[in-house]
């Protein structure tokens, strides 16, 4: 390689690229995100809540969309497409379309004073053309950039020469008619594809009637339940009613290779699941139906969620798959005609029937995938293998989300840090050489003297239509404190900001109010112009009074001027308290330790190791290669050596690698930055000192003991004793596979993920090897999601023989026949085995339960290790510095592991690329006068960042020991629940203090 | 229109991440509500004292909500895990100060539930104005 550029192209800027994009820019490379629409946010951005948890999707995208709108390192280009890729890995010359938007992003305020005077009305996106926007338009109210676009085609200027409505009102002369498409060259060392999926158009599918007005598909059902949605999320029919039954039908578009979806879309049995669960929140007595072939909820916490709604909420599970949706032609009644298993055919009534649609490749990923280069699959998704599962089949393009394959948010999101990592990888040499950071002036002192200037915002006629601001801001001169005031037409305009700066110098202001609109979009861009006119930026304080005020009270002038007075006051109250605040810039060791030497735990360390820092990596046994060593092959054929022996030859060979088996870490103590621990194990006793630790201690299989006979004959084996037997050939005619044999019970009420695959790996190969054999497989559920539902067809295809049981009624087993009730028949049959194969489930070590009270971490109730979070964090715990991947943190597949681990490593050189650990500046912090050492404060937070710490105290009298809290700055999130759970008093969160609070309180109540 | 009509005075705590969000997610959707509250931000419901909150009482207040994240959404784990415990706390408090118990509430408001929020305020509101100003009021303050 000649060159190699420090900064890499996202294309894609759904959860998959941002994700990428905020590791990479924290890993010290700049980054271009590409997303071809107006915001980034991508499909979850349109997700009312997400599964399994019923999280809020808006609520835990929108801080990351916040993050990537503000990073130094990120450049974003939205409306913005890829037309070329030259050059190779390391150097890449990307060519990008920028398309017209017609509206000066610079001068834009977004006041939406052009949305209200557009006269043109187009289908809405964003609710899945459920309503309609206006031809200059936001995407929807949470869009970053927060940037109006004319939409030309529907723009009645643009197309026809009339109208010119938003140019005429927008009073700060942002729009252009004259834009031009824009075409740029960016430089960079590699590229990552991340454009994401297309949902299926069902409409091609003329059975299920999507032109029937009561037809939607899952997608427009999710809008209509979501707050920001059509119908306010209220779940409502053509005729504006509300139903009283749903039914959803899945695998439209999936698992259908008669037109060519032959793969599962993995996520629908569970999205089905959520949006059945919500809509019955929002409306008690509404009866849902979900029509399936098999319910495949095989990720973490997802076959607990399928009993909770099937057992406790009442969502009826059909295990049929209607053909279509009838229409009564005379009254427009939808029904739907079904099979019932072992009864017959019935035929029931609907008032609207929800398509699940699958998930494909896009058109533009398709593109995207011809203009880089890269092998596509027959599905169309974009290339890649078990063991490299980012890498496409051209060296510096890689590759992360459902492009790949089709699958759910956590799996996207490690993808993506996994992808990240790669990239960084590949250029660990060029970190730091292309970021800049912004350089302020320095700090002015601010003395004793409170001298506080207040900016009252019009917001064009946002604010100033409702709220009289001339006589607000002659009020705001006479409260404490306030030095100067003023009104702005729009305070966030480039030019009123400035202003603001001016403003400060002139009138040697100390502190600084502005009342707008809500900190939760502004408050950075007001402290970054405090910190422009050299003031502190914790000496900021902004009034909502708009959001909270004249939006909401647009018919009581009187009473909105009265409160944007009283949030003002409060305001000024708190502001006058508040105390400039710093950062701490921390040394710390930059040194990694794996746990556990499987396929995750080895990739976690080669791929830290290759970004150039020292992992130490401890294996408990006496070899290298963990659960994947007790089998042989692999899904695409290969030996299961074949990936773990190269691995095993690039972790001992590599320069910064150290390697202890045989070896256990015994203890643990410290923080992010400086843990120290003590390794114990044959020849091994030895302390440590880590930055930040992974932990990839995996899981086992289950020896099914007591389960369907096993241990009590020979011929009755697990799917790893099955492969270890299959090398010297398997000698049997007859060989029956029972799933879930010890698993999805009261005992481990979770699924296991990978027996379905496996399974029918090692049946095709047990026909292969022999077609005259029978393979019977009796299962609850077939899971074989996303790709490898191709290994469930090729099963068939070779005569596998498949047969349903229900959990209530066992196969019953003795040494030589299996008996079976068939749900799908509903007879008995009696099946004479050679060799029966129990598909158990992945277990966790005991070890578990000594390793999580030694770094403090939670483990889930079926003893894995629990995330931060389970869909936006999957590969780190809340505890910073700590990370998870592989089956410590569930069952999984080989790639899954190596894409985690790669995940995993990602984020932790987001820790250690850099040169200090970084404190924020509103922690919580003791008094060590108060503090009596009761301890409270280090149960209460999430993070362990109180520690108790024995201390000497002196007094004229005596001597003596005792216990004080302290707060370690480089772990505190300055949440301030300590402070509320403290008996003394002695913990103050530093940006909302008790005396700040109480004095906004006062402020409040004795009015003006 | 009644010239002078009593308007309770209402603090509510909103956390930064949720219920501040569906205060804000309110304005955008114009979910018109009475100009009865003010709202204080704290980064986490979890920070809310129930200290802070007696002295809301105290200083005249006529009714405090007290909101966060629903269950399971905390952005710091689970912060409003501890709200719901000292809420309950404070209940029993202020019962035994002899408030009545619909001056006091715990709602969990995601960032887009706008209309929620707004729905809570009223009907909030329309109970505060039956009961009238809280006992707990001092003198001079309206």
């Amino acid at each position: 390689m000649s060159k190699l550029v420090g900064a890499v192209a996202v294309a894609g800027g759904g959860i998959a690229g941002i994700q990428s994009a905020i590791d990479l820019a924290n890993s010290g490379l700049k980054v271009y995100l590409i997303e071809k629409g107006t915001s980034i946010g991508g499909k979850m951005a349109q997700l009312d809540k997400t599964f399994p948890t019923l999280d809020c999707s808006m609520c835990t995208l929108s801080p990351k969309l916040a993050e990537v709108s503000r990073h130094p390192n990120i450049e974003l280009l939205t409306y913005s497409e890829i037309t070329g890729i030259e050059g190779e890995a390391g150097d890449f010359t990307v060519k990008v379309k920028k398309k017209a938007t017609y509206v000066d992003q610079d001068k834009c305020t977004a006041c939406e004073i052009c949305v209200s005077k557009c006269p043109a009305k187009v289908p809405n996106e964003y609710n899945e053309d459920q309503g309609v926007r206006k031809a200059i338009y936001l995407a929807f109210p949470q869009a970053v950039p927060r940037v109006f676009t004319i939409d030309a085609q529907h723009c009645l200027y643009l197309t026809k020469g009339k109208c010119g409505n938003c140019a005429k009102f927008c009073e700060n002369d942002a729009i252009n008619y004259e834009d031009k498409d824009e075409e740029v060259e960016i430089n960079v060392g590699s590229v990552i594809l991340s454009p994401g999926f297309t949902p299926f158009d069902a409409s091609q599918l003329e059975q299920f009637r999507l032109d029937h007005p009561n037809v939607i598909t899952s997608l427009q059902f999710e809008r209509q339940l979501s707050s920001s949605g059509p119908y306010e999320g209220h779940v409502t029919l053509a005729d504006g009613s509300h139903p009283n039954r749903i039914a959803w039908i899945q695998c439209v578009g999936s698992r259908s290779p008669e037109i060519g979806r032959g793969n599962c879309s993995s996520v629908c049995c569970m999205y089905a699941t959520k949006e059945a669960m919500v809509a019955m929140e929002h409306d008690s007595e509404l009866e849902t139906t979900i029509f399936n072939i098999d319910v495949r909820a095989f990720g973490k916490g997802f076959e607990e969620f399928y009993q909770k709604a099937k057992n406790e909420k009442g969502i009826r599970f059909i295990r049929s798959r209607p053909s279509g949706v009838e229409v009564d032609p005379l009254t427009n009644q939808l029904s739907l005609k079904y099979e019932v298993e072992g009864d017959g055919i019935n035929q029931e009534e609907f008032d609207m029937v929800v398509l699940s649609i699958g998930l494909t490749p896009s058109e533009s990923s398709k593109q995207l995938a011809e203009i880089s280069n890269v092998e596509i699959d027959d599905l169309g998704f974009i290339q890649t293998r078990i063991d490299s599962p980012m890498e496409t089949s051209r060296p510096g393009i890689f590759v992360c989300g459902a492009v790949q394959a089709p699958k759910d948010i956590p799996d996207t999101v490690a993808d993506a840090s996994g992808a990240a990592s790669k990239a960084s990888s590949l250029l660990a040499s060029e970190r730091g050489t292309l970021i800049t950071e912004k350089e302020y002036p320095p700090e002015k002192a601010i003395g004793d003297d409170i001298r506080t200037g207040v900016v009252v915002c019009r917001c064009g006629i946002n604010i100033g239509s409702i709220v009289d601001v001339p006589d607000v801001v002659e009020y705001v001169k006479t409260l404490p404190g306030v030095a100067f005031a003023k009104e702005e037409v729009y305070a966030c305009s480039s030019d009123s900001l400035e202003g603001i700066s001016d403003m400060v110098r002139e009138h040697d202001l100390n502190r600084v109010v502005v009342a707008s609109c809500t900190p939760r979009t502004h408050e950075p861009l007001f402290q970054e112009t405090l910190m422009e006119a050299g003031l502190n930026p914790y000496l900021f304080e902004l009034a909502n009074i708009r959001e909270h005020c004249s939006w909401v009270h647009q018919k009581e002038k009187e009473k909105a001027t009265k409160k944007a007075k009283d949030i003002i006051r409060m305001s000024t109250a708190r502001v006058n308290l508040t105390q400039p605040l710093y950062t701490d810039k921390v040394e710390f060791n930059k040194d990694a330790l794996v746990l556990g030497g499987g396929v995750a735990g080895m990739t976690a360390a080669i791929d830290i190791a290759d970004k150039g820092f020292h992992v130490t990596l401890v294996e408990k046994g006496p070899e290298l290669g963990g659960l994947l060593r007790t089998y042989t092959t692999l899904q695409d054929g290969r030996r299961t050596e074949d990936i773990i022996e190269p691995m095993i030859q690039k972790v001992v060979s590599h320069d910064t690698i150290t390697v202890f088996t045989d070896t256990e870490l015994v203890e643990q103590e410290g923080a992010v930055g400086n843990f120290t621990g003590k390794l114990k194990g044959i020849d091994v006793d030895e302390e440590i000192v880590f930055g930040v630790a992974v932990i990839a201690t995996g899981a086992n299989e289950l020896k099914p003991d007591g389960y369907f006979s096993y241990g009590e004959y020979s011929n009755i084996v697990t799917q790893s004793e099955l492969e270890q037997m299959m090398d010297t050939g398997v000698d049997a005619k007859n060989v029956v596979f029972i799933q879930c044999a010890g698993g999805r019970n009261d005992d481990r009420p979770y699924c296991s993920r990978a027996c379905c695959t496996v399974a029918m790996k090692n049946a095709i190969q047990l026909k292969e090897s022999d077609p005259g054999r029978n393979v019977y497989i009796l299962y609850r559920d077939i899971r074989t999601f996303g790709k490898w539902e191709e290994l469930y067809t090729k099963a068939r295809e070779l005569g596998v023989v498949f047969m349903r049981y229900t959990e209530d009624q066992e196969p019953e087993v003795t040494d030589r026949t299996v008996s079976v009730i068939d749900f799908l028949l509903g007879m008995n049959f009696e099946i004479d085995y050679d060799l029966l194969v129990l598909s158990a489930p992945m277990v966790t070590p005991e070890t578990n339960e000594t390793l999580a009270p030694l770094f403090k971490v939670p483990l889930d109730a079926n003893k894995f290790f629990l995330e931060a979070h389970i869909k936006l964090r999957p590969v780190e715990f809340a505890t910073d510095g700590v990370f998870l991947c592989g089956t410590a943190q569930a069952p999984k597949l080989v790639d899954e592991a190596v894409s985690q681990a790669s995940a995993a490593a990602s984020r932790a050189t987001t820790i250690l690329s850099k040169d200090y650990l970084e404190t924020i500046g509103n922690i919580s912090v003791v008094d060590p006068e108060l503090c009596i050492g009761c301890g409270r404060c280090t149960l209460v937070c999430p993070f362990n960042a109180p520690e108790l710490k024995e201390i000497v105290v002196e007094t004229e009298e005596i001597i003596y020991t005792t216990k004080k809290s302290e707060i370690n700055a480089t772990v505190c999130k300055g949440c301030g629940s300590c402070a509320a759970e403290c008996p003394t008093g002695a913990i103050t969160p530093r940006h909302f203090t008790g005396p700040q609070i109480m004095a906004v309180i006062k402020a409040y109540v004795e009015g003006i | 229109m009644a010239e002078t009509e009593w308007e309770p005075k209402i603090v509510a705590f909103c956390c930064n991440w949720c219920s501040y969000g569906g205060a804000d997610t309110a304005g955008m959707g114009r979910f018109q509500q009475p100009a009865s509250t003010r709202v204080i931000r704290v980064m986490c419901s979890g920070r809310i004292d129930p200290l802070h909150v007696f002295n809301a009482f105290l200083e005249g207040a006529d009714a405090v909500l007290v909101t966060g994240c629903h269950l399971g959404d905390c952005h710091y784990v689970n912060g409003n895990e501890k709200t719901e415990v000292r809420y309950q706390f404070l209940e029993e408090m202020l019962q035994e100060l002899g408030l009545e118990s619909d001056r006091l509430h715990l709602n969990w408001i995601s960032a887009s539930e706008g209309e929620r929020f707004a729905n809570f305020i009223r009907d909030v509101t329309a109970k505060v104005k039956e009961l009238g100003p809280s006992p707990l009021k001092p003198a001079g303050v309206s």
